[in-house]
């Protein structure tokens, strides 16, 4: 039901991304006591998440604007710390009102 | 509803799991698009589970690429999860065991890379129920959108693809606000990611390699700048 060449192409990515993600898990045991190793820890969440978010997510729509706007929508929803379902499903309504308005405008 | 516990792990993945049906449903429709069978799409998705990475492999199997190409284009992808294993490990408690470790390295994602680390201390029930919902939400939506995937508007789906979006969104700006140092740090991190973008020499670095980048450069600066307080560590951040 599936090809040789599939289930290689798939043990591949499967091993490597899981490799990975396991090794510094498993290497990783103790609490590290380095100040600047506690300090860049702490800031690297932060800065995975910002530089994934943008410009990706302006480009995420195909229209700059619209990924904007879902973006800004975001960002007021954040500011009023409303949850993590609220402002994922902020930012989406928000496109879809952006797009929908530009099918008739263009 | 205990900090540590399994159902408060299904509950925090559950906004996960939302933004995970989304992009799964992309990345099912793009699958069935590149000539693999709704079957062959799911079952990527629930070994894989990463979005970056399966996308990216999708016209290497369409085109019958290299194992090679498809190994070293993973590892470059990928390589952010390194970081992000890394960083959970210091917020394991005591119930994380060695074996353990096998199961919670396989979903370590962004998004729950980012929910796990707004915990003070992460437990190992608490993180198998952030796993599980979005590993349900990733794999289903890639069923639906490569079986069916033309049942939605594009405008819906387009709509839905920025969901993940809010969420890091979510994670992070709450925080910013707080602390001028995450605040910095997120700013850097994002002009250096537009410098990619936009820079003509500089956008031709591959996708993982331009994460990975931004990341260890901003939280090296202001952790050389601003570094954190060893006192008010245990702090929830």
């Amino acid at each position: 039901m599936f090809s040789m060449k599939f289930l290689l192409y798939l043990l591949i990515m499967a091993g490597v991304t899981y490799l990975i993600r396991l090794i510094p898990i498993l290497l990783v045991k103790k609490q590290i006591k380095n100040r600047f190793l506690l300090s860049f820890l702490h800031y690297v969440p932060y800065a995975v998440l910002s530089s994934m978010t943008v410009p990706a997510c302006f480009m995420a729509t195909g229209h700059i604007a619209t990924g904007i706007i879902g973006f800004v929508a975001a960002l007021i929803l954040a500011w009023k710390n409303q949850s993590l379902v609220t402002v994922a499903a902020g930012a989406s309504g928000a496109v879809l009102i952006a797009e929908i308005v530009m099918m008739y405008l263009i | 509803m205990k900090e540590n516990s399994f159902l408060k792990g299904i509950v925090d993945g559950l906004s996960i799991c939302f933004g995970y049906l989304a992009v799964a449903f992309a990345f099912g429709i793009s699958a069935v698009g590149n000539g693999l069978t709704p079957l062959e799409a799911t079952l990527i998705s629930m070994t894989n589970l990463t979005s970056a990475g399966q996308f990216a492999a999708l016209p290497i199997i369409s085109a019958g690429g290299g194992l090679i190409e498809m190994a070293l284009t993973q590892l470059v992808i990928n390589l952010r999860y390194m970081l992000m294993s890394i960083s959970l490990t210091q917020k394991f408690d005591s119930s994380i065991k060695f074996y353990n470790r096998f199961l919670i390295a396989f979903g370590v994602t962004d998004e729950v890379f980012g929910v796990a680390s707004s915990k003070q201390k992460i437990g190992k029930k608490y993180m198998y129920g952030l796993i599980l919902t979005p590993f349900l939400g990733w794999s289903l939506g890639t069923f639906l959108g490569a079986s069916a995937g033309n049942i939605l508007p594009t405008v819906v789906t387009t709509a839905l693809s920025v969901a993940i979006y809010g969420m890091f969104v979510a994670i992070v700006f709450p925080v910013a606000k707080k602390e001028t140092s995450v605040a910095i740090c997120a700013t850097i991190a994002i002009l250096l990611s537009c410098a990619f973008e936009f820079i003509p020499f500089l956008s031709a670095v591959p996708e993982g390699f331009v994460v990975i980048i931004c990341a260890v450069v901003a939280s090296a600066v202001m952790a050389a700048l601003a570094p954190i307080n060893q006192d008010t560590e245990v702090q929830d951040v």
